[in-house]
C-alpha cells in the first residue's frame, strides 16, 4: 500500500529508515562492573573504566551479549559467531575516552525481519539490517552552572544495542507502528524495557522524498526523538518540508536534524563543517567476539513466545478476532492479564471485558496495566459470577466500578450488597402482582395491543426488585401474566 | 659489608632468607645508592622513605617465615605503571600531579611477591622513543660513557630509567614495558638483561596505554636469571584484561638448565642489514658460535617481510597512540589549561600537556586512520604485520629460538640524532618485527664495543616459549662473560 503525499506538483513518496538505541537490561555495563540502575545520584554509577582512567581496560559483560543474541532472534536475524568491536573516535566532554567502543564493519547481528502491524489488521515486513552492541556515552549538564556544564557519567558505558531497519518504510504511520512492533518484541524477550521517556529507546530517522518509481533521495537524519508520537510528527514535518524545498527549486542537503518538540518541526544541528571523520578501527583491546554455536542454541530453545505467535494461538485457540488479538498482545503484561482472566473461563468474553471495561478504566483513571485498579484475579472472578447466573451483566457492570473503587473480591461485595439476581419465580411473581395491580389501566391497554408497553412493565418489576430479578425469568413470567 | 650492591638479586634473596643480610640493610644501601645517582635523573618520583618502612615489616616476615618470592628486595618502577597514591607521570606534563587511585596489575604482584619499590622510574613520554630524551621531566643520563670521551649518552627508551638505575645499581631489578624495543634496547645500551615476555604473558591493566596491541610489561635486571625471577612474580592471566592469556606460567628458574645441546638457533639472513655496524655483525657472529659450542645446531631462515617491519610500526603504534592519548583532555584527571569553549580547552591542555614526540605520533596516527587513508596505512599495515606473524611461525618450524643483535649500534650521545626522527626509529629495526608479531624476546649484554660501550644479543622465541629464550640467553650470558662497569659507577 503505497501511501503518497501530495505536492503542489504532484505526488511524491515519503521513504524513512530508523536506528533505533534500545538500552540492553543487565545489572552491569558493557565493559565494565559498574550497576546500571535509574534514577542514582550523578556520577555513582562509575567505575575507573567508565571514566576511562589510564591503563583502564574494558571486559566484555557476557549477559549484555546473550541478550543481543536473543533480540537478534526475535528479529529473525542471523547471528555472526564472530563479531568485533570497533572504537568510534571523537572529543566529547561526556565521553571519556575520547573514542566509543561500538561495532561498525561486523556487527554481532546482520540481516533480520520485523512484521508491522497495519490499522486494516494486516502486517507488512520491513528489513533489520543489522543490529550490534555499543557503549552508551554519559550526559552534559548544560543547566546547572551559568558558565560550566556538568558531567554524569552514569549513563557512560551502559549496554546499547542500536537496531537498524532497512529504508522501507513509508509513512509516519508505518514508523510508528514499527517502534511499537519493536518495543513490543523488547519488552517480550526482557533484552530492553522499551521506556523512551527515560531513554532506555532512542530513535533517530532517517527520511527522504522521492517521486513514485525515482530511485532515493537524499535523506535527513532526524536526532534522538523522544517519544514515538515525536517520531511521527518530525516525519511528517521533516517529508513536508523536503517536498517543499525540492519544489521550490532547491535541493536536499544530506545532514542531521534536530526535532524541536515544542514547535512540532526540525532544524539544522550539525553542519558540514562540524562533520565528523570518526576514524573507526579494531578496538585493539578487545579480542574478536566468538560465540559458541552452543550457547546460540540454548538462547534459541530458551525464546519466549513472541507477539505474533501469541496473536496467532489467541486467534486459533480462542476464537478472537485477529484485531483483538492484536490490541490484547501488543503489551506483554496485557497478554498476561488477559489470560489470567481467561484462563478456565470464556476467553471471548474475557476479551470484551479486558478490551472494552478494563481499557475504558484504564483510560479514565489513567493507570497502567502494570498497575491495574482491578487485578486480573479479580475480574476472574467476577466473570464467573456472571457465568454460573448470580448476577446479570449490567449488575456485573456495577460490581466492576467498586470492585476499582473498593478493592476486595466480586462475591463477597455481591453478597454484602445483596445484589445477587433473583430467581425464585415466587418473589418475581409477588413483584408482578404488585406491579400489574397499581397499573390496571396499562395492563389493559396492553392487553387491547399495546405491546410496547411490555418494556415499561420489564422496568418496573426490575426496579421493584432493586434490578436484582433474573432477566430472562422476568420475561417469561411476565409474558405468562399479561396474557392472562 | 661493603658491596651489598654486587649482589644479583638471586644472592640477594639467598642472603635475606639465611638471615646473613636483613632487608633493612639491603634496601637502606639502595636508598643511598638511589641518593648518590641523582644526577642520572633516573627516578621521576622517589619512594624511599616508604621503602625503608617497609623493609622493616619484610624483616619481620623473613624472620616468622612469612617470607614470599620477592621479601625485601628492592625494585623500581618503570613510571608507566600506575601505583595507588603516588604519582604516576608516563614521563608526560599532561599527568603530572595524577595521583591514581589504583595499582595497576604487575605491580599489585610484585607488592603481593613482597617487592619494595623506591620509586618510579623515568622514560621516554607515554614511552614514546628510543633514547629518553622525550621525557618532561628531563633526559636520563646512561651511567656509560665512551672511553676518553665524557659526553653523557642516552641510556636508550624508552625505559631508559628502569635501564639507567639498574646499570647504576640503583635498583636491583626494575619493571620496563616494551612495545616495539622499549625495554630491549635500553638493555643492550647499558649492559643489563632485558625480556619482554609474550603479547597477553602480563596484565596491561594498570600500564598507561601508548600501543595496545603491542604493549607488553617485562623485566629488566643484571643477568638472566634475575630476569626470570622477576618476570615470574609479574606474570599470568588477569581477568581484568581481555587480551591477556588464560595460560598457566611456567618456572623459569628452572628453565635455566645450562644445556642448549641440540637446540635450533635460527639467523634470519634477512637481519644482515647494509649499514650495520661491523662490530655488531662480529658480536652476532661471536654469539652463534657460542651457541654452537654449546651444543646448538644453527639454522640459516628467511624472514622475507622483515623490511617492512619498521614502517608497519610506525603505521600501527601511533594509530593506536592517536586514539589512546584521547583520554588525556583536561576534563577528568591530570593537567587543564581553561579556554573559553570546550574545543579551546581540548586544545590548550593538548597543546601544553603533550611534548612534540607525542604530537607528532598523534598527527600521524589520527592521519592513517582519516577516512580515505586508512585502507592505504592502517588496513594495509595490518595486513603487513599478519605477514610478518607468518613468517615467523614459519622460522619456527624449523628452529627453536632466533639470534639477531638487539641495535643496530651502541649507545649514542645525548643531543646526537635528535633532529631526525627517522634515525631515531632506526634503532627499533630489530626488535619491532617481534613485537609485531607478539613473540617473547630477549637482551642480554655480550660485549663491548672498540669505545667500550655495552652490545646486546637478541633472542627471540615461540609464542608463550620465554622459557627457551631464557635457557638459551642465560648459556650466552655464561659464554659471554660480560662483567664490564660503567666507569665511575
Amino acid at each position: 500500500m503505497t501511501q503518497l503525499i501530495e505536492g503542489r506538483t504532484g505526488s511524491w513518496e515519503v521513504v524513512i529508515g530508523l536506528e533505533v538505541h534500545a538500552q540492553v537490561i543487565s545489572n552491569a555495563k558493557l565493559f565494565s562492573g559498574a550497576p546500571t540502575a535509574f534514577g542514582a545520584e550523578p556520577n555513582e554509577q562509575v567505575s575507573l573504566v567508565d571514566a576511562a582512567m589510564p591503563g583502564m581496560l574494558p571486559v566484555i559483560n557476557r549477559v549484555c551479549v546473550e541478550q543481543a543474541v536473543k533480540t537478534g532472534l526475535g528479529l529473525e536475524a542471523e547471528i555472526n559467531l564472530v563479531s568485533v568491536f570497533d572504537r568510534k573516535n571523537y572529543f566529547y566532554a561526556d565521553l571519556p575516552a575520547g573514542y566509543q567502543i561500538s561495532q561498525y564493519q561486523q556487527p554481532i547481528v546482520g540481516k533480520g525481519r520485523l512484521l508491522i502491524d497495519l490499522p486494516d489488521g494486516s502486517q507488512r515486513e520491513i528489513g533489520i539490517t543489522r543490529l550490534h552492541l555499543e557503549q552508551d556515552a554519559g550526559k552534559s549538564m548544560h543547566d546547572q552552572h551559568p558558565v560550566l556544564s556538568y558531567i554524569d557519567l552514569n549513563r557512560a558505558g551502559i549496554a546499547l544495542m542500536e537496531i537498524v531497519s532497512e529504508p522501507d518504510l513509508r509513512s509516519s504511520e508505518e514508523a510508528a507502528a514499527y517502534l511499537k512492533k519493536l518495543r513490543s518484541i523488547l519488552r517480550y524477550l526482557g533484552t530492553c524495557d522499551g521506556n523512551m521517556e527515560e531513554g532506555s529507546m532512542r530513535c533517530d530517522a532517517n527520511v527522504s522524498v522521492r517521486r513514485p518509481g525515482d530511485p532515493f533521495g537524499t535523506r535527513c537524519e532526524i536526532k534522538n526523538v523522544n517519544s514515538i508520537r515525536y517520531v511521527a510528527q518530525a516525519i511528517d514535518y521533516e517529508a513536508r518540508r523536503q517536498i517543499e524545498v525540492i519544489e521550490t527549486g532547491g535541493t536536499i542537503d544530506q545532514e542531521t536534524r534536530l526535532f524541536d518538540a515544542g514547535r512540532g518541526i526540525t532544524r539544522t544541528m550539525r553542519s558540514k563543517e562540524h562533520a565528523h571523520d570518526y576514524r573507526y578501527f579494531p578496538d585493539p583491546d578487545l579480542l574478536p567476539l566468538v560465540l559458541d554455536p552452543a550457547m546460540v542454541a540454548r538462547i534459541k530453545a530458551e525464546m519466549p513466545e513472541l507477539p505474533d505467535q501469541r496473536r496467532q494461538r489467541y486467534v486459533q485457540e480462542f476464537g478472537l478476532s485477529a484485531y483483538d488479538a492484536g490490541v490484547l498482545v501488543g503489551e506483554k503484561e496485557t497478554a498476561v492479564y488477559y489470560e489470567t482472566v481467561a484462563r478456565g473461563r470464556d476467553p471471548k468474553v474475557a476479551a470484551n471485558w479486558v478490551t472494552t471495561d478494563l481499557f475504558g478504566l484504564l483510560n479514565k483513571t489513567g493507570r497502567t496495566i502494570a498497575d491495574p485498579p482491578i487485578t486480573a484475579e479479580q475480574l476472574g472472578g467476577l466473570l464467573d459470577l456472571i457465568a454460573d447466573g448470580t448476577i446479570s451483566g449490567k449488575i456485573a457492570k456495577d460490581v466492576f466500578l467498586i470492585l476499582a473503587e473498593e478493592g476486595g473480591d466480586a462475591r463477597s461485595i455481591v453478597e454484602a450488597r445483596g445484589l445477587k439476581q433473583v430467581t425464585d419465580t415466587g418473589a418475581i411473581d409477588a413483584a408482578i402482582d404488585a406491579v400489574l395491580a397499581a397499573n390496571a389501566d396499562k395492563v389493559a391497554e396492553y392487553r387491547s395491543g399495546k405491546d410496547k408497553l411490555f418494556g415499561f412493565f420489564v422496568g418496573q418489576v426490575m426496579k421493584a426488585t432493586g434490578g436484582k430479578a433474573n432477566p430472562a425469568a422476568l420475561n417469561e413470567l411476565l409474558k405468562t401474566r399479561l396474557q392472562g | 659489608m661493603t658491596d651489598i650492591l654486587d649482589l644479583s638479586l638471586a644472592a640477594a634473596r639467598r642472603a635475606l632468607a639465611d638471615r646473613s643480610l636483613s632487608a633493612v640493610e639491603l634496601v637502606g644501601a639502595y636508598a643511598k645508592r638511589v641518593e648518590a645517582t641523582r644526577g642520572l635523573n633516573a627516578f621521576i618520583t622517589e619512594t624511599l622513605d616508604h621503602a625503608v618502612e617497609a623493609a622493616k615489616t619484610a624483616d619481620q616476615e623473613l624472620a616468622s617465615g612469612d617470607a614470599k618470592p620477592l621479601t625485601g628486595v628492592p625494585i623500581g618502577i618503570k613510571d608507566l605503571f600506575c601505583t595507588k597514591g603516588v604519582q604516576t607521570t608516563a614521563g608526560s606534563a599532561i599527568l603530572k600531579g595524577f595521583i591514581p587511585p589504583y595499582e595497576s596489575t604487575v605491580t599489585e604482584r610484585l607488592a603481593a611477591a613482597g617487592a619494595i619499590s623506591l620509586g618510579k622510574l623515568n622514560l621516554d613520554e607515554f614511552a614514546m622513543g628510543s633514547s629518553n630524551i622525550t621525557s618532561h621531566y628531563g633526559p636520563v643520563k646512561s651511567p656509560w660513557t665512551r672511553a676518553g670521551d665524557d659526553r653523557p649518552l642516552v641510556p636508550g627508551g624508552s625505559s631508559g630509567g628502569s635501564a639507567a638505575a639498574v646499570a647504576a645499581r640503583a635498583v636491583l631489578a626494575a619493571t620496563g614495558t616494551d612495545t616495539g624495543g622499549s625495554i630491549r634496547q635500553p638493555a643492550a645500551f647499558t649492559g643489563i638483561a632485558g625480556i619482554k615476555p609474550t603479547y597477553g604473558r602480563c596484565s596491561r591493566w594498570g600500564i598507561v596505554a601508548f600501543a595496545s596491541s603491542l604493549d607488553q610489561a617485562g623485566a629488566m635486571a643484571r643477568d638472566v636469571q634475575d630476569c626470570a625471577i622477576l618476570l615470574q612474580a609479574m606474570a599470568g592471566h588477569d581477568p581484568k584484561d581481555s587480551t591477556s592469556a588464560p595460560l598457566p606460567v611456567p618456572d623459569w628458574s628452572a628453565a635455566l638448565t645450562g644445556d642448549i645441546r641440540g637446540l635450533k638457533v635460527g639467523v634470519p639472513k634477512e637481519y644482515r642489514v647494509d649499514g650495520t655496524n661491523p662490530e655488531i655483525l662480529a658480536l652476532w657472529d661471536q654469539g652463534l658460535a657460542w651457541a654452537r659450542d654449546a651444543g646448538a645446531e644453527i639454522v640459516e631462515v628467511s624472514l622475507p617481510h622483515t623490511q617492512y617491519a619498521l614502517a608497519t610500526y610506525y603505521i600501527v603504534a601511533p594509530a593506536e597512540a592517536s586514539s589512546n592519548l584521547a583520554r588525556y583532555d583536561g576534563v577528568r584527571f591530570g593537567q587543564r589549561v581553561p579556554g573559553k569553549t570546550l574545543d579551546e580547552m581540548y586544545e590548550n591542555t593538548r597543546g601544553a600537556g603533550f611534548g612534540a614526540e607525542v604530537r607528532r605520533r598523534i598527527l600521524i596516527g589520527t592521519y592513517t586512520l582519516s577516512a580515505g587513508y586508512y585502507d592505504a596505512y592502517y588496513l594495509k599495515a595490518q595486513k603487513v604485520r599478519a605477514l610478518i606473524a607468518r613468517d615467523f611461525r614459519e622460522a619456527f618450524q624449523q628452529v627453536d629460538v632466533l639470534l639477531t643483535p638487539t641495535a643496530p649500534t651502541a649507545a649514542f650521545a645525548l643531543g646526537e640524532k635528535m633532529d631526525d626522527p627517522i634515525a631515531m626509529y632506526l634503532n627499533d629495526v630489530f626488535t619491532v618485527p617481534a613485537s609485531l608479531a607478539g613473540l617473547p624476546a630477549m637482551s642480554i649484554p655480550a660485549g663491548l664495543s672498540s669505545d667500550q660501550l655495552p652490545l646486546g644479543l637478541h633472542l627471540i622465541g615461540r609464542p608463550f616459549d620465554e622459557a627457551t629464550v631464557l635457557r638459551c640467553a642465560h648459556v650466552l650470558e655464561r659464554a659471554a662473560g660480560f662483567t664490564a662497569r660503567p666507569q665511575g659507577y
